[in-house]
C-alpha cells in the first residue's frame, strides 16, 4: 500500500534518512523503532508529505505522492507533539477538521466521548494540559476512519486511563484491517498489538522483519528483550 | 479553498490589530480632510502618509501573522488539502483583510470629501500596495524559518522602498548629472512599487510642472494612456512574483 523507495533527507550536514526503502501492506500493524534521533519521525513526515525527499520517492497505492494530495484522505495522523492555533477550542478544531474533510463517508467519534472531550469542549487550545492535547490528536487521527492510521508516540503523555482506551482502539481498527504505523519507546505496549517491526538507527534501516521472524532471530518472545538483544550485538 | 479562507478571515477578523489599524486610517483621513479647507490637499497629505504606512503595516502584519500560524500550516499540511491551495489562502485571507481595512479607512473618507479621479487613484495604489507588500511578506516569511530573522528582513525590505531606493535613485542623479536621465528614471522608478504609486498619484495632482523636465517627461509617459496601463501592469507583477516564488518555496518546505 505505502512503498518508500531510497527515501534519501538531510537537514543540513545531518542525514536524517539515508537510502531507506520499506513496504508497508494493508492489514499490517507495523512498529517503527529505533533511538531517539534515528529518523523514525521524519520518515512519517516524508509518507505525509509534509518533509520532501532529497532524493528517492514514495507511493501509496502506486501512485507517487510527490504533487499529490488526494491520498491523504485516506490517512489519520497523530502527531508526537500536537501543535494547533491557540485561540481555537475543542469544538472549534474538530469542526474545522470536519469542514475541511467533507467527503469522509463515515465518521468515528468514539475517541472523543471516551476521552470525555465533549465535556471541554469549549476550553481553547492553548489552556490543555500536554495530554489532554494528546487526547484531541488521537480522536482526530481516528475520526475519518482512515484506511492508514499513523502514530507518532501515541501513549506518551497520556495516563494509563487514556492509554488503554487507546490501545483498545487500536486492536479494534487492526481487525478492521487498517494498515497502522506506530512509533513508541514503550514496547511492552506493542507486544500484542503488532505484526511487523522496522528498527532503524542513524537515519539508516536496519531491518524490517515480521514478529515471528524477530521472535525466531533472537530467541526471545518479549519484543523489548529481542530489541535489547539487537542493541546490544551491534 | 474557501473553507479554508473562512477560517483564515475568522482568525483575522478576531485580531484586534486589524481593527485598531482601520480605526487608526479612520481618524487619520478625517483629521487631515477637517483641517484643510482644500480637499486635494488632503489627498496630498494622506498620499504622503499612506505610501509609508500602509506597505509598512502591511508587510510586519502579514508577515507576524505567517509566523504566528505555523500551528495552522503544520496542522492542515498533513490534511487533504493542496499546499499551494493552503499558502493562497492565507494570502487571500490577509489580502482581503488588509484591503478592507484600507478601503473603510481611508477609501470611504475620500470618496465623501474627494471623489475625483486623483481620490479613485490614491484608492487604486493603495489597494495595489496592500496587496504587494503581503506577497513580499509571504515570500519573506517562507524563506526564513527563524521569526526574529524574518520580521527583521521585512523590516529592511519596507526600508530599502521606501527610504534606501530613492536615495540609491538620488545618487544617481547626482554621479550622472551631465547625462540625460530622464528615460532610465522612467525604468527606475518602474522597479520600485512605492515610487511608482506616488508618481501616479503626483502626476494626478498636476503638480509634476514643479519637477522641471522630469517632470515633464514623466507627465508624457505616466499620463498616456498606455503608459498608466503599463503602470499598472507594472504593479501587478510587483504583486504576482513574490507570491508566485512563495509559493514554489512553500510547495518544497519542511514541516
Amino acid at each position: 500500500m505505502i512503498i518508500a523507495s531510497n527515501v534519501t533527507k538531510s537537514f543540513g550536514k545531518l542525514k536524517a534518512l539515508d537510502n531507506v526503502s520499506v513496504t508497508c501492506n494493508k492489514g499490517q500493524t507495523i512498529a517503527l523503532i529505533g533511538p531517539n534521533g534515528s529518523g523514525k519521525t521524519t520518515l512519517i513526515k516524508t509518507i505525509l508529505g509534509m518533509v520532501v525527499p532529497d532524493s528517492g520517492f514514495i507511493t501509496f497505492d502506486q501512485h507517487n505522492i510527490l504533487h499529490d494530495w488526494k491520498y491523504r484522505e485516506r490517512i489519520g495522523y497523530m502527531p508526537q507533539i500536537g501543535r494547533y492555533p491557540e485561540n481555537m477550542t475543542i469544538a472549534h478544531v474538530i469542526g474545522m477538521m470536519k469542514d475541511i474533510r467533507k467527503d469522509a463517508v463515515s465518521l468515528d467519534d468514539d475517541l472523543i466521548h471516551a476521552f470525555g472531550l465533549k465535556a471541554m469542549e469549549n476550553k481553547k487550545m492553548r489552556t490543555l494540559s500536554g495530554g489532554t492535547v494528546q487526547k484531541v490528536s488521537a480522536s482526530l487521527a481516528f475520526l475519518f476512519s482512515p484506511d492508514v492510521l499513523i502514530l507518532d508516540e501515541p501513549t506518551a503523555g497520556l495516563d494509563p486511563v487514556a492509554a488503554e482506551i487507546l490501545k483498545t482502539k487500536i486492536s479494534k481498527e487492526k481487525e478492521r484491517g487498517r494498515l497502522i504505523l506506530i512509533t513508541s519507546h514503550i514496547l511492552s505496549e506493542l507486544d500484542d498489538l503488532v505484526s511487523e517491526i522496522i528498527y532503524m538507527q542513524d537515519g539508516k534501516l536496519q531491518f524490517h522483519k515480521s514478529m515471528e521472524q524477530l521472535q525466531e532471530d533472537t530467541g526471545h518472545v518479549r519484543l523489548a528483550q529481542a530489541i535489547a538483544h539487537i542493541m546490544k550485538s551491534q | 479553498m474557501k473553507t479554508i479562507v473562512k477560517y483564515v478571515m475568522l482568525d483575522l477578523l478576531k485580531n484586534k490589530i486589524i481593527l485598531a489599524y482601520t480605526v487608526v486610517l479612520l481618524i487619520i483621513s478625517f483629521g487631515v480632510f477637517n483641517m484643510d479647507e482644500n480637499a486635494t490637499k488632503g489627498v496630498l497629505s494622506l498620499m504622503n502618509l499612506s505610501l509609508i504606512f500602509i506597505p509598512l503595516v502591511s508587510i510586519i502584519f502579514s508577515t507576524i501573522y505567517v509566523y504566528n500560524s505555523s500551528e495552522f500550516l503544520e496542522l492542515l499540511v498533513a490534511q487533504p488539502i493542496k499546499r499551494k491551495m493552503l499558502w493562497l489562502s492565507i494570502f487571500t485571507g490577509l489580502t482581503l483583510s488588509l484591503s478592507v481595512a484600507f478601503l473603510v479607512g481611508i477609501g470611504i473618507p475620500v470618496l465623501l470629501y474627494e471623489p475625483s479621479l486623483t481620490g479613485l487613484m490614491l484608492i487604486c495604489t493603495g489597494l495595489f500596495l496592500s496587496v504587494i507588500f503581503t506577497a513580499i511578506a509571504l515570500f519573506a516569511s517562507v524563506r526564513t524559518r527563524d521569526k526574529a530573522k524574518g520580521i527583521g528582513l521585512s523590516v529592511l525590505i519596507w526600508f530599502f522602498f521606501t527610504l534606501i531606493y530613492d536615495s540609491l535613485v538620488l545618487l544617481v542623479l547626482f554621479q550622472f548629472s551631465e547625462y540625460p536621465l530622464e528615460k532610465p528614471m522612467i525604468v527606475m522608478s518602474m522597479l520600485n512599487p512605492v515610487d511608482l504609486s506616488r508618481i501616479l498619484m503626483l502626476l494626478k495632482l498636476d503638480i509634476s510642472a514643479l519637477m522641471g523636465y522630469t517632470g515633464a517627461v514623466f507627465h508624457e509617459f505616466f499620463g498616456s494612456f498606455a503608459g498608466s496601463i503599463l503602470s499598472f501592469v507594472m504593479l501587478t507583477i510587483w504583486a504576482i512574483v513574490p507570491l508566485w516564488f512563495s509559493v514554489r518555496m512553500f510547495e518544497r518546505k519542511d514541516l
